[in-house]
């Protein structure tokens, strides 16, 4: 696999606070992963994240990249680009009908 | 899978490649690079070359870390895995890179202590596990993977683990791109941007790519409808006259990264004055050495590193090839002398090389019996 991509997995379970860790299902494989980066643990003296930052919780499908989760996917815009992408798709099929239409 | 076939989905493909299609109609021929391996690897995988408009071309940037190592950083990397006691702990794509005197892995057939990992974790695993070895982790990638070498070693800080260090050869990706628009052979009209180095870095790293240099760039996710909406939106932009920074892939990448991994950024590493790159040469301020209060984990502290620069050989092209000038077949040595079984180049080894993603899934494009 290319060493620079990461792939989606969700959190399974949460299985230790300090450093926070986690099983994560990548693709059928369970793996333990750090959550180190998708966690704000204001009681740790290494944790510099904002307050208000969504910590990763059981269930969140995380980026997994080297055995750390890099960023928590946002299944709201994930949404909304593929709806996106599905008007893009009716739009086009309604030039093309209009063209056979016209022709 | 979830968040992954349904942007693998050939209708919506091809809804995006008609409309890239309608709008590119009137330019003239129209360069984008991909700066991102991950990138070039999705692209040869899935034949986008050769769906796109003829009039479209990607051309393949320096985003892969494994293939931009220059020579000398390699023979001090199996320099340092051949000192007695040293246990030298790396990522799988590696081990077949070519130094000097051989890679990794005859250095591994000759006796030294050589282990793949998945993780730098399991690399500090080995040492917390062999306290009578030097473990050393031979760390390379971008920004998306710097801050898990970071971590690392702040859990060996936090361990007490002593016997454990780095050989730090992270780099940064917004030094090259500006190399590549400073040099005058390849005219491009846009960039896609790296998707998970942005996940870290957010998008502030390529404002001068707009600002400066005028150009459009749209980070972008790695399935094939994620690159081929990037590639909508870079030539949208293109059609409008506009040169913004975008975003395709909002569903992992905030404009302003992962606050965490910025801050770990400025704690464990410093920016190095310069770094080579393979056919790219020295490039100021584009690499990540480790911080003097780490230096008790920095390999280059720990052990001898002479940084004997050595030229790349001859024969090969790769210094063309990440640079965008030369397509992988157009090398001498391409497929031939050359091959990911026997790698003379970097481009050749890791599957995000534009050589090798080339020869495993590109060999029967039409472009290249065009051209060969």
């Amino acid at each position: 696999m290319p060493m620079c991509l990461a792939v989606p997995g969700r959190i399974l379970e949460i299985s230790s606070q300090h450093p926070p860790k986690g099983i994560v299902d990548l693709e059928g494989v369970r793996r333990e992963v750090s959550l180190e980066l998708v966690t704000s643990d204001e009681s740790s003296p290494e944790t510099i994240l904002p307050a208000d930052t969504p910590s990763a919780k059981v269930g969140d499908w995380v980026l997994v990249h080297v055995g750390f989760a890099l960023s928590i996917v946002d299944e709201q815009e994930a949404q909304e680009t593929l709806e996106t992408l599905r008007k893009l798709g009716d739009m086009l099929d309604e030039e093309i009908a209009q063209v056979k239409a016209s022709s | 899978m979830k968040f992954v076939d349904e942007y693998r989905d050939p209708e919506t493909a091809n809804a995006i490649l008609r409309a890239i299609a309608d709008l590119a109609r009137d330019l003239p021929h129209t360069k984008f690079m991909e700066v991102c391996g991950g990138h070039t690897h999705t692209i040869y995988r899935h034949g986008i070359e050769q769906v796109l408009p003829s009039n479209i071309e990607m051309v393949h940037g320096p985003g892969c870390p494994v293939c931009v190592l220059p020579m000398g950083r390699m023979d001090d990397a199996i320099g340092i895995a051949e000192q007695p006691d040293v246990t030298l702990a790396t990522f799988g794509d590696m081990l077949r890179v070519p130094g000097s005197r051989g890679s990794l892995f005859e250095a591994k057939a000759r006796g030294a202590d050589i282990r793949m990992v998945y993780s730098p974790l399991d690399a500090l695993k080995l040492a917390e596990k062999h306290p009578d070895r030097n473990v050393v982790f031979l760390a390379v990638g971008f920004e998306t993977t710097a801050p898990s070498t970071a971590l690392t070693i702040l859990h060996a800080q936090r361990m007490g683990i002593t016997n454990f260090s780095v050989f730090s050869n992270h780099v940064t990706v917004g030094p090259p791109i500006r190399a590549i628009l400073d040099a005058p052979d390849v005219e491009l009209s846009g960039f896609v941007g790296p998707g998970h180095v942005s996940t870290i870095t957010g998008q502030a790293p390529y404002h001068f790519i707009a600002e400066e240099y005028r150009k459009p760039i749209v980070t972008a996710g790695f399935e094939p409808v994620d690159l081929l909406q990037g590639i909508l939106m870079l030539t949208q932009q293109v059609v409008d006259g506009r040169h913004e920074v975008e975003n395709q892939y909002t569903r992992v990448v905030n404009d302003g990264g992962n606050p965490m991994a910025l801050a770990l950024f400025d704690k464990v590493f410093v920016i190095r004055d310069t770094f080579e790159w393979r056919g790219l040469g020295f490039i100021e301020k584009s690499a990540l050495g480790i911080h003097p209060d780490f230096a008790q984990w920095d390999a280059e502290v720990q052990f001898a590193v002479p940084g004997t620069r050595v030229a790349d050989p001859k024969a090969c092209q790769c210094g063309q090839v990440l640079r965008g000038v030369l397509k992988p077949w157009e090398c001498k040595v391409f497929g031939t002398a050359c091959t990911p079984e026997k790698p003379i180049g970097t481009c050749m080894v890791s599957p995000e090389g534009a050589c090798a993603a080339y020869y495993t899934f590109g060999q029967h494009s039409s472009k290249r019996q065009a051209v060969s």
